[in-house]
């Protein structure tokens, strides 16, 4: 595919290393060169410094045989004109565009044909704010994805000192929670391993569970022996990711505290705010500041600054001063990495939910979610199978019958609303949503054409 | 502009001000024409004194200098002075022409009661006194009302007195940014409409309960105003009827709700503004909950026997109390202290900002508790960065400054009051009470000022300093106050 991406700040960055990977022939816009710089040595893409809402620019990136625009720049404005000019002007087919504002999202009239001729919105700020807030809603979870309108969650926990599966078998654990859950992976040092029914859970384990989102509840607390829910929240870091974790949380009504160090931003966060977030000015790795607001009766600690090294020093120091669950954005791969096994519980990498709600375009088929999981090591896609035995390779076909490669598995089916597990080895039809994990990426192409429908269709 | 020509400026307002204000006088003069009364020369004498003197000193001080802002507090003390002085007239003319002499002092207090709709009265058997008496009275505080709405909602707030600043945002108006002098104008057409289309239903709910005659008219304006004058010593209680007490309820509550909320919730025809508004859940939960309690407090303790007539006499007194009306249906004073004492003190703060009640107003005590709840917040955590909020709208610092002023001077006020009353001889009771209902414009006190007892044994001190209390309540303190500031002056 033919992409164009505007903007080589973090998120059109990250964007495009993901991208680039998957033998897409990507282009890099920016008005700023110091920013693409190396970019094109390192990576086998193109730059270009320019405006993007330039036509000549857009020209000379190959708009007119581009298959898709992403535009990311910091400004809503550029990005809301590029998508105009991409439609108008280069008839790109696909034009994904971020902004930032809540303004334009319910306004089909503005952002759609008749308007800015955006096909999709992504907002990495809500998606990781929804990442984060599914996971303080789980804190005992590494990492918590939901499929198939919520009715489906993928969740990965791993097995502690306190954990119910700790030395127990998959079939014990099946047995236990009559069939609510579905162990999908178990992943031992790192590396997915291969398992039967019989494999035991070891410590340090990270299990990859399928439950049914009506069940999720019960099952993560029985699962992680929660004595109670979680309810104080602080978040250190008051940027927009911050402030829009602090509204939703205490809009479910949580308990929160905010902490941000501009004394300014802390004016405009206490006015805006629901009045119940205590708003506190000064630094996220100030240790008087932390024993001050009682850091040890913390249920979740999340690290959301801008910087990476605050967000580790921070929840660091809030693990030791006793905060019961930490959680940091960590952006950058490499102190992602050094951070592996470290007292941090959960590490998010704010790129990699962003690069979920950008894939499920790029991905052939009907994808209609994509979560990269484990820092990006596994994707689980949902699709939805069209056609009908003849046009189609899945319909008609038992679930056992399809011919995955290894490495992939089928995870679920969920037809309207009821959820059909493997075990069940369910015929598929048309309209199912087939989630499916994919362990590794080389394989995503062969997966992907299984689930496109053969050109006779149309 | 020299100190001179400003003076002229001020004087030459006055002087039209005053000459508006003597057609007022025109409606007892009718009514003593119709009805044959007595009273019919002292009226007219002083109606046309009031034109010419006004009209002469209108005429004579005719200057093409604009009103300069600072000024405005000038004038506004200065009216609230004069027109009290105008009104006093036909009364003082009255009675010393019928034989029965009243001091000057009387006869401006009970103007200024009127037209601060205060309520008290220093006059002796009121049934006794002619109708046209009473229709005076009733115009001086229906008009005092009127003149209460435009002024707490459009001068004080642009003068930013006592933080009233927190006031002018809430007023309606086509536009945020709109000019101010097209805001006052629109916002106080609204309230004239209100006024008057309350007034009317008042009257005829009074009228439909079973009152009739000079008695509806006069009810009714005391009612819509908060003021509390009536034709009876008695008051409300020399009719006996649970139906005329039901309407001055229900008039009573609907006058302490802020004026632009009800401006607001007809022009949207919705009851959203009511709920939404800063001080109106507050206002009828603290009038009705205390009326509650008061009811329940006085049948546990056995002054009345059955619940209905504890809560017969509990609601009224204490809606009546608290709104700073000062109707009574009983002599509350009778009942033990500790209940009209807590009726008094919420009748500092209970009523709306922008209706004709007068005291600390809701507004400005929420904030205040707002306020210290944050204070103590902040003790619990140093580092909070919390500002004061009404709702979604941001309270400046310097309101806040502005209401914690205002409360020290009310205090102060209070206590010097209190003070000077009882070092003139009063009882302490007595001299607390008066000094407070002087001030809320509420009118009855305890002890000699009690709902059963007047303010006319009062030494012409006392009753200069009830008077002074009145106008300094009605002004909020700092209007009035800063004349008194050497920097005012010397600007």
């Amino acid at each position: 595919m033919k992409i164009i991406i505007l903007g080589a700040g973090r998120v059109g960055t990250s964007v495009a290393k993901n991208l680039v990977s998957e033998r897409n022939d990507i282009t890099l816009i920016d008005n700023d060169p110091t920013r693409l710089v190396g970019l094109q040595d390192r990576y086998d893409l193109r730059v270009l410094v320019g405006s993007g809402t330039h036509i000549s620019v857009l020209e000379s990136a190959g708009a007119a045989d581009a298959d898709m625009l992403i535009a990311c720049t910091a400004s809503d404005e550029s990005n809301l004109v590029a998508c105009r000019i991409a439609r108008q002007v280069f008839n790109i087919p696909q034009r994904i565009a971020r902004i930032r504002s809540n303004e334009f999202v319910d306004r089909p009239d503005i952002i759609g044909a008749e308007g800015f001729c955006i096909d999709h919105l992504i907002s990495p700020e809500r998606s990781v704010t929804a990442y984060l807030e599914r996971l303080v809603r789980f804190p005992e979870a590494l990492q918590v994805a939901d499929f198939a309108d919520d009715n489906v969650t993928i969740v990965l926990v791993r097995v502690g000192q306190n954990s119910l599966l700790l030395r127990q078998t998959v079939a014990d654990i099946g047995r236990m929670f009559a069939s609510t859950i579905h162990v999908l992976a178990i992943f031992r040092d790192e590396r997915p391993i291969q398992f039967s029914a019989d494999t035991v859970f070891q410590i340090d384990d990270e299990v990859l569970v399928l439950i049914e989102t009506q069940h999720l509840r019960s099952v993560m607390h029985e699962l992680a022996q929660v004595r109670r829910q979680a309810h104080r929240i602080m978040i250190g870091g008051g940027g927009n990711i911050g402030a829009r974790i602090a509204r939703e949380l205490s809009e479910q009504g949580y308990q929160v505290k905010l902490i941000e160090h501009d004394p300014e931003r802390c004016e405009r966060l206490a006015s805006s705010l629901p009045a119940n977030v205590l708003v506190l000015n000064g630094d996220v790795t100030d240790e008087a500041l932390l024993e001050e607001e009682n850091i040890d009766s913390i249920d979740v600690f999340l690290a959301v600054t801008d910087q990476d090294e605050s967000n580790i020093m921070s929840a660091l120091l809030a693990k030791r001063m006793g905060a019961r669950r930490v959680m940091s954005l960590i952006a950058r791969k490499s102190y992602d990495e050094l951070m592996e096994g470290s007292r941090i519980d959960v590490a998010v990498a704010p790129d990699q939910t962003t690069i979920g709600e950008l894939l499920r375009y790029v991905r052939r088929g009907d994808v209609v979610k994509v979560h990269k999981i484990r820092r990006g090591s596994v994707e689980a896609l949902e699709a939805i199978v069209h056609g009908d035995a003849n046009t189609s390779r899945v319909v008609g076909r038992r679930l056992g019958e399809i011919p995955l490669p290894s490495g992939a598995t089928m995870a679920a089916v969920v037809r309207g609303d009821s959820v059909l597990l493997p075990t069940d080895d369910p015929v598929i039809e048309s309209g199912d949503h087939v989630i499916v994990l994919v362990m590794r990426r080389r394989l995503l192409p062969q997966v992907e054409r299984l689930f496109q429908v053969a050109p006779s269709f149309f | 502009m020299s100190q001179l020509q400003r003076l002229l400026v001020l004087v030459n307002l006055l002087g039209f001000t005053a000459m508006l204000f003597a057609f007022l006088m025109l409606i007892p003069a009718g009514v003593s024409l119709y009805l044959g009364e007595s009273t019919f020369p002292a009226f007219r004498d002083a109606f046309l004194g009031t034109l010419l003197a006004g009209g002469a000193v209108f005429l004579a001080s005719r200057t093409r200098q604009p009103l300069r802002w600072p000024d405005g507090f000038l004038l506004v003390a200065l009216t609230w002075l004069v027109l009290p002085l105008v009104a006093s007239v036909p009364i003082w003319l009255y009675f010393n022409r019928a034989g029965i002499p009243i001091t000057f002092t009387h006869a401006y207090f009970e103007a200024a009661s009127g037209l601060t709709t205060t309520g008290s009265s220093v006059l002796n058997h009121l049934q006794s006194l002619p109708t046209t008496i009473h229709v005076w009275r009733a115009t001086l505080t229906w008009i005092g009302g009127l003149g209460v709405l435009v002024l707490t909602v459009a001068v004080l707030p642009h003068l930013g007195v006592g933080g009233s600043q927190v006031m002018r945002a809430e007023t309606p108006g086509p536009m945020k940014d709109e000019k101010l002098t097209p805001r006052i104008a629109s916002t106080a057409k609204g309230m004239y409409a209100i006024y008057l289309g309350l007034s009317a239903a008042c009257a005829l709910a009074y009228y439909l309960a079973g009152m009739r005659g000079t008695d509806v008219f006069v009810h009714m304006a005391a009612t819509v105003s908060l003021g509390g004058f009536s034709t009876r010593d008695q008051g409300l209680a020399a009719f006996n009827s649970p139906a005329i007490e039901w309407v001055a309820m229900v008039f009573m509550l609907i006058s302490g709700i802020s004026f632009a909320t009800h401006f607001n919730a007809i022009r949207y025809r919705s009851l959203g503004p009511y709920r939404r508004c800063a001080e109106t859940p507050y206002f009828l939960a603290i009038s009705l909950g205390l009326g509650v309690f008061v009811s329940a407090w006085l049948y546990h303790r056995g002054i009345y026997a059955t619940p209905e007539e504890a809560l017969r006499y509990g609601m009224f007194n204490t809606i009546s109390v608290v709104t700073t009306t000062g109707f009574a249906n009983t002599n509350y004073d009778a009942w033990p202290v500790f209940i009209p004492l807590l009726l008094l003190i919420f009748s500092c703060f209970t009523v709306s900002s922008a209706s004709p009640g007068s005291g600390l107003k809701l507004i400005r005590m929420v904030l205040l508790l707002k306020h210290a709840r944050l204070e103590l917040l902040r003790v619990v955590h140093p580092r909070v960065v919390a500002p004061l909020r009404l709702g979604a709208r941001l309270i400046d610092a310097r309101v806040m400054q502005g209401i914690l002023a205002f409360l020290f001077l009310y205090l102060t006020t209070l206590a010097i009051a209190s003070l000077l009353l009882m070092g003139s001889g009063l009882e302490p009771m007595t001299a607390f009470t008066a000094a407070l209902a002087c001030l809320n414009n509420l009118g009855p006190g305890l002890g000699e000022v009690g709902p059963a007892g007047s303010y006319h044994l009062f030494t012409t001190f006392q009753t200069w300093v009830c008077t002074a209390m009145m106008l300094l309540g009605r002004l909020e303190l700092v209007t009035v106050l800063v004349l008194f500031t050497p920097t005012f002056w010397r600007r």
